[in-house]
């Protein structure tokens, strides 16, 4: 026999193996599916929560399952392109017929799958920011994450009580950014804040001074960067470096220590908003919250050895929120879904959820709490 | 405008117009020798940085840099043993679609062997918060250090090519690969030679510019980009060329910012890119003799 036949045969041999052990679902179990960015310009949201997911459902199923059924996920990473989403969504529901599907982590694949759930009766709980998502609310379709508006909000009640009232805003070419822009353009008025320049960079910027160097001589108070990494590390180098000693705001979507420590000193002093996994220790312990957020992040850190985020964070919460749902209602899609709706005041990562037929994220306002970098810890921000 | 925010819109394009520079160079070494443009001189810039960071926690930053300039290297010779000196026909198009395929494999090893996250290595002098002021405009130490850098590999380069014979028969390939095999230069070792040559000089910028720009995986595509349109506007095969077209794309890019919004940068970059090669076809410095007789 040639090298050439025999390698085709066995290879043919390892893709039957391989399928064959795919088709093997344990019976009695529930199929979850994932669809995040893992890797790709939008991994520092997909790999955490990637990690977050196989991490609680390890834990369930030790644990004996959700009414004595395990859980089975299936990852797909979608490298946060929107045509790799559809197909996989397609895929997951057609192929492999899940329960349900967590993420995406973009809020731009969220709104290519959000019909095809919506038709295909499958419940999406989404680990992506943008409003759009759930307004106007898809009776499938649920996000996890905070509003971006009531973060916008969060930053500008936070100005007001520090005198600020002439501002500089950058955003990054991303949706994130983009969607953060138009918040922020939109809601400043009502806080009585003018915004004297508003520029847009590149997500691959490699140096923002000159921009900088723009929003300076405007005599700005303060500076609002919405922009996922790395810029955020660079805006706040280059503002030290350019001596400029107005305070920077950040997004929510700095909500990991690790992005600080990459702006080393600079980083100091930085206020963003975000949930409170990341000042967990500092709650007092009235706080609902702080034991699960203490328990998740002991256990991601532990397992995974990084620092827990707040973006792991939505997947925790959206993958508990679902089986919270199937705890109540058991396996049928409908009254799942009706389950998840009615769900109050159920704590979670990003905060206290209490969904309703009219609002399928469930968060408001007092999930942000205000944050600084103090000695390259995030600490809550007091004024 | 008053003046100190001039400078300060000029200090800051030598900060960019720094990182392109010394990304271009790359571009101009294995040009020089075959002829093609390597498409992943990118992905050797974010090597160096990436395994510089790696070592940095184990050695002093300047052994760092050694290794990691020893390791990109070793990268840049592999590329050759195993792939462009085995191609049967070795044409223009062929390689450039080759380095094109081979910067995204080394990205997604780059992702499998590190990760996502994006790192830096600390500031050679000072940390991230110090700054020069001159004349009230700032300028970090760090683009100084790019600067310098830069000006020592075209000092070197430029005598390399001129004076050392393994430069002047690596520009014998160039010129004619069938008349430096004749007269005995072993042109297979030189393309070898200036892959090593050029994949360090992409790790000593991929580790200098770390700092400022910072280092993930993916960053060495968007660098190339930039390197590569400078180093044609510098005239390809020119270093100094290359280091007078990044500080001045760089500069009139943070010009146009003080004026217009930051949006337009790169169409400006670009505009004058193709205004100056409608006057000047061959680039900047180069010489439209020279560059009548390359293929490419």
């Amino acid at each position: 026999m040639n090298i050439k036949r025999f390698l085709s045969i066995a290879l043919s041999l390892i893709v039957a193996a391989v399928s064959f052990s795919c088709k093997k679902a344990e019976s009695g179990s529930i199929k979850i599916g994932a669809i995040l960015a893992v890797t790709g310009p939008a991994s520092f949201l997909g790999a955490p929560e990637s990690k977050t997911l196989k991490m609680l459902v390890d834990q369930i199923n030790v644990s004996g399952g959700i009414n004595g059924k395990k859980l089975e996920l299936v990852i797909k990473d979608s490298g946060a392109s929107p045509a790799k989403a559809i197909s996989f969504a397609k895929q997951l529901i057609e192929e492999e017929k899940v329960f349900a599907i967590l993420g995406p982590s973009t809020s731009g694949e969220t709104m290519k799958i959000k019909n095809i759930c919506e038709k295909a009766k499958t419940i999406l709980i989404s680990c992506a920011a943008a409003e759009v998502i759930v307004n106007p609310v898809a009776k499938y379709v649920f996000k996890t994450p905070q509003k971006d508006s009531d973060a916008v909000k969060k930053i500008y009640q936070t100005m007001k009580k520090m005198g600020i009232s002439k501002i500089g805003l950058m955003c990054g070419n991303t949706g994130f950014g983009k969607a953060g822009k138009k918040q922020l353009e939109k809601i400043a008025k009502e806080y009585g804040i003018k915004i004297l320049a508003s520029e847009v960079y590149d997500k691959k910027s490699t140096d923002l001074t000159s921009v900088l160097t723009k929003i300076k001589a405007k005599k700005v108070q303060a500076v609002v960067n919405w922009s996922i990494v790395p810029a955020q590390a660079i805006v706040a180098k280059n503002m030290k470096q350019l001596n400029m000693n107005v305070p920077l705001f950040q997004s929510h979507g700095f909500g990991n220590i690790k992005y600080a420590r990459q702006a080393g000193k600079a980083g100091e002093g930085i206020i963003f908003p975000a949930g409170r996994l990341l000042i967990a220790n500092d709650l007092p312990d009235s706080n609902k919250q702080k034991k699960l957020l203490l328990d998740y992040k002991r256990n991601y850190e532990a397992v995974y050895k990084e620092d827990a985020s707040t973006f792991g964070g939505h997947a925790y919460d959206a993958l508990t929120i679902l089986v919270e749902g199937i705890r109540r209602a058991g396996t049928d899609k409908e009254k799942v879904r009706d389950a998840i709706e009615n769900l109050k005041n159920f704590p979670g990562t990003g905060g206290i959820f209490n969904f309703s037929p009219t609002d399928h994220n469930g968060l408001d306002i007092n999930a942000f709490t205000m944050m600084t970098v103090k000695n390259g810890k995030f600490v809550p921000y007091k004024k | 405008m008053k003046f100190e925010y001039l400078l300060q819109y000029i200090l800051s394009g030598l900060t960019n117009g720094s990182i392109y520079a010394i990304t271009a160079i790359g571009f101009n070494i294995i040009y020089n020798t075959t002829g093609i443009i390597n498409f992943a001189q990118g992905e050797f810039l974010m090597l160096g940085g990436m395994s510089a960071i790696t070592f940095s926690q184990y050695f002093p930053l300047p052994i760092a840099i050694l290794f990691a300039v020893i390791v990109t290297s070793i990268v840049g010779a592999l590329i050759d043993f195993t792939i462009i000196r085995r191609m049967k026909k070795p044409t223009v198009l062929n390689m450039i679609i080759i380095t094109i395929g081979l910067s995204i494999l080394i990205r997604e090893i780059a992702l499998h062997v590190w990760d996502e996250k994006v790192r830096s290595l600390p500031y050679f002098t000072g940390d991230e918060t110090t700054s020069i002021n001159f004349f009230g405009a700032y300028i970090p130490p760090q683009v100084l250090w790019v600067l310098g850098i830069s000006t020592l590999i075209v000092v070197f380069l430029g005598f390399f090519f001129k004076y050392t014979v393994a430069g002047r028969s690596m520009r014998a390939c160039s010129s004619n690969i069938t008349a430096a095999k004749l007269c005995g230069i072993k042109t297979n070792n030189m393309i070898t030679f200036s892959f090593v040559l050029s994949a360090a000089i992409g790790a000593v910028a991929g580790a200098a510019i770390s700092p400022i720009a910072q280092t993930q995986y993916d960053c060495g595509t968007s660098l190339a980009i930039k390197g590569f349109a400078v180093a044609i506007l510098g005239g390809l095969g020119n270093s100094t060329g290359a280091v007078i077209g990044g500080l001045l794309i760089g500069i009139l890019e943070s010009l146009s910012i003080s004026i217009l919004p930051l949006a337009y940068k790169d169409a400006i970059a670009i505009t004058i890119l193709l205004i100056i090669l409608f006057v000047k076809p061959s680039g900047l410095l180069g010489k439209s003799e020279i560059s009548a007789l390359k293929e490419f």
